[in-house]
């Protein structure tokens, strides 16, 4: 195998087609990356989905689960979050933000009271396959809306010290925003099949 | 070459610690994926001897066996249960931890953000958790060798309801299984990390004038099965959450009632083991891809490098990729004819699998186009690339056989499967493998593998993986059952003599692998020193030192000018590289 390369042929203009990003780092890969977490998170919740419907139209122990109204009421602290973050990102309000953060805790506060209240009808995960997929939804969202948490306090510091980018505000918004729109499915599924 | 000047955006770490255990950069990663893969794979390899060992000699002792383990094989022989277990994790360890690790995450990950231009992955932290978090899933997995009963024995697959009953569903299926399904749990989340990265790079950080056109086809493959992997192991991940929550919590997603194992009626309800067959199944045939399709980027890439011409139908290529992709989510119930599904659904299924070899064999024919009539530079890259395109057609032709229900049925059960999938999807896999080791080596560690020993390699392994499988299609169309751990005082008898010859086949196949071991070690030290680009190659990472610096271009981001592979051209070199002007 010949090693040896010849030199280069003369410069031509550069660039002729230049369609990557060229970016240095890329202004929006943070967005990309919510944008692909989205789709995963959005599969495995289908998976979910099709396990249940599966579960719940063959088995003669499948009994409706009546949720508790709590939820409802976390509902609207999530909803509200959502919209105290707009408006946290759009006037660059930190008390706006701070309110994002309270309702987002509040919301998975609510939702761990819920599942004590659930526990305390003897409700539990082993007691049926209708409240046995309550916590497993419930559950796996909660945790994502603990990530989005932690995401929205990351936001929260960078901001502090003055080097947020609107773009990874764009994309903290976009998953929590997200949390929202999946909760109100997982509500609906619960409510109709549950 | 043509270059951008970008500030720096990370410095080199400077402890020996961040630079190369606890490392951010892609290249320690993907090398940190290929030797998990190493370790892996010399491990799967040594349960498989002890499997082909027991199939051969099902009564003679393996020495030091006894010892290793008292309960499984007592005095060395091995018992069926631990037969079992044996092969459950040998696929498991291949399957998760070579085939997706080595071709997709390991070369992945060393090569994609060079291939684009890029410094790094998008997310460079999520990239080194992906790794550590594979590793853990690794020594989880392992140690279900060292605790209770054992491993699980409920195969790769780990088919409810016997991997959700606990352990009254035998030896192993107490914690070794539940460490079982932690442990892929574990790995799905790495995986979906890692394709994340790959996504999100090849999208946002091509570097200027790299177009979807000039992408490297190692790079679209990488692409597209990292969109492959980021919907399986999506579906897997919630189906481990629910297995465990059966053994652990007393859920019933996936054991029926009435259940009776060990003549103990199981405490359970209703629930549907075919649903773990869906689920799994859902996950299971797209990993075939995902453990096949870096496969064919490598060798596309390969191939227009050693035969001086450009890839046969580049558009063609991908666009076939992408079909193979979408048609993967719609074939899984070809695994489950034999399940109890529906009949009308196996005609469902049947369908579209045949139809995804139709994507496959044009592949295949632009590959066999590429080299037809090229002066075709034989080296151990070339080689195992054209070993590539050997067995995987051995392994696809056997899958038209399987796709169609009337003569899966009869078949299913066999060696013909076993046969089928180690060709077209371990096999195949494992060359690709080796084409790019030997391929990307130089740029990885800058120095060069012995051809010579290479060669050796490819022909000894090239034999000895076609004495192993294709023989054990003549068995399957015997009747020779699989996952039995010997045929002893049956019919299936007269068939020893050629379970022994495959036998002997592995264990030679197997200790040829050290070749390539000792050739791995000694040129990572010892070989000589490489140049950039001692193949006379065209994509961007042949544009940079041997081994590349920290930010893989030196502070300087590279301008694409030119497609992947455009080699015969006039002048006083045959080929321009994509970074020349």
């Amino acid at each position: 195998m010949s090693t040896t390369i010849a030199p280069p042929p003369p410069a031509l203009p550069i660039a002729r087609v230049a369609t990557g990003s060229g970016g240095p780092g890329g202004s929006h890969v943070a967005e990309t990356g919510v944008w692909i977490g989205i789709g995963t998170i959005c599969m495995s919740f289908a998976a979910l989905t099709s396990a249940l419907v599966v579960r719940a139209s063959g088995a003669p122990d499948w009994q409706h689960l009546r949720l508790p109204s709590l939820l409802y009421v976390n509902t609207v602290a999530l909803l509200a979050s959502s919209v105290t973050l707009e408006l946290a990102r759009r006037r660059l309000a930190a008390i706006a933000l701070y309110a994002t953060l309270l309702l987002g805790l509040l919301f998975v506060l609510g939702q761990v009271l819920a599942w004590r209240q659930l526990l305390l009808q003897q409700q539990s995960l082993a007691s049926g396959p209708s409240s046995a997929f309550f916590y497993v939804f419930t559950v796996l969202h909660a945790l994502h809306v603990l990530g989005g948490l932690c995401g929205l306090v990351y936001v929260q510091r960078r901001r502090g010290a003055g080097v947020l980018s609107a773009a990874t505000y764009k994309a903290a918004a976009l998953y929590w925003h997200f949390m929202a729109v999946l909760w109100l499915y997982l509500l609906l599924l619960l409510t109709i099949r549950g | 070459m043509t270059h951008v000047a970008t500030p720096h955006t990370h410095a080199p770490p400077q402890s020996w610690l961040r630079r190369h255990v606890f490392s951010v950069d892609h290249k320690v990663i993907g090398r940190q994926y290929l030797d998990l893969a190493l370790v892996a794979v010399f491990t799967g390899m040594l349960l498989s001897w002890l499997m082909r060992f027991h199939l051969g000699w099902p009564d003679t002792a393996v020495p030091g066996l006894g010892k290793l383990a008292p309960t499984g094989a007592a005095g060395g022989v091995i018992t069926p249960e631990y037969y079992l277990e044996l092969m459950t994790m040998h696929g498991t360890i291949m399957v998760f931890f070579v085939l997706t690790t080595a071709p997709f995450a390991g070369f992945g990950n060393f090569l994609l953000p060079i291939q684009v231009g890029a410094e790094d992955m998008a997310f460079p932290r999520i990239n080194m958790m992906s790794f550590w978090v594979t590793l853990l899933a690794f020594l989880v997995l392992i140690a279900a060798f060292f605790v209770g009963d054992g491993p699980p024995l409920s195969g790769w697959t780990a088919y409810a309801p016997l991997s959700a009953v606990g352990k009254d569903a035998g030896p192993g299926q107490g914690s070794g299984q539940t460490l079982w399904a932690i442990s892929i749990l574990i790995f799905c989340v790495a995986q979906l990390l890692g394709a994340l990265n790959f996504i999100a790079t090849t999208l946002d950080l091509r570097t200027k004038g790299m177009s979807l056109a000039r992408l490297p086809f190692a790079t679209w493959a990488w692409f597209i099965t990292a969109v492959i992997a980021l919907v399986a192991f999506a579906v897997l991940m919630p189906a481990c959450i629910l297995l465990i929550l059966d053994r652990v919590a007393g859920t019933s997603f996936f054991i029926p009632a009435g259940l009776v194992i060990s003549d103990r009626l199981q405490p359970h309800m209703g629930g549907s083991p075919l649903l773990w067959q869906h689920l799994f199944w859902f996950f299971g045939h797209p990993e075939v891809y995902i453990a096949i399709l870096p496969g064919f980027g490598i060798v596309s890439q390969i191939l227009p490098v050693f035969a001086r011409k450009p890839l046969l139908g580049p558009r063609v290529f991908v666009t076939c990729l992408v079909a193979i992709a979408f048609l993967s989510y719609t074939v899984w119930g070809h695994h489950m004819f034999l399940s109890g599904m529906n009949p009308f659904s196996a005609t469902l299924f049947s369908v579209p699998t045949l139809v995804i070899t139709i994507p496959a064999a044009i592949i295949t024919l632009l590959w066999i186009g590429t080299v037809y009539g090229a002066r075709l530079r034989l080296t151990s890259a070339s080689l195992f690339a054209l070993g590539f395109v050997s067995v995987f057609v051995s392994g696809g032709l056997s899958g038209f056989f399987l796709a169609q229900p009337s003569t899966d049925i009869y078949l299913h059960g066999t060696y013909f499967v076993v046969a089928h999938f180690h060709f077209v999807m371990g096999v195949a896999a494992m060359f690709g493998i080796f084409a790019g080791t030997y391929f990307w080596f130089p740029k990885m560690f800058g120095r060069m593998m012995s051809e010579t020993l290479g060669k050796w390699h490819f022909w000894l392994t090239f034999i000895g993986v076609y004495a192993i499988f294709m023989p054990m299609h003549y068995l399957g169309l015997a009747g020779n059952v699989r996952r039995y751990s010997a045929f002893t005082d049956d019919y299936l008898q007269p068939l020893i003599p050629l379970h022994r010859f495959i036998t002997i086949a592995a264990l030679f196949t197997g200790a040829v692998q050290l070749i390539f071991l000792y050739n791995l070690i000694r040129s990572r030290v010892r070989g000589p020193k490489a140049p950039d680009n001692p193949w006379e190659a065209t994509t961007l990472e042949w544009s940079t030192s041997s081994p590349p610096p920290h930010d893989n271009f030196g502070g300087r981001r590279p301008v694409v000018s030119h497609g992947p592979d455009e080699y015969g051209a006039p002048g006083p070199r045959d080929y321009v590289m994509q970074a020349d002007s």
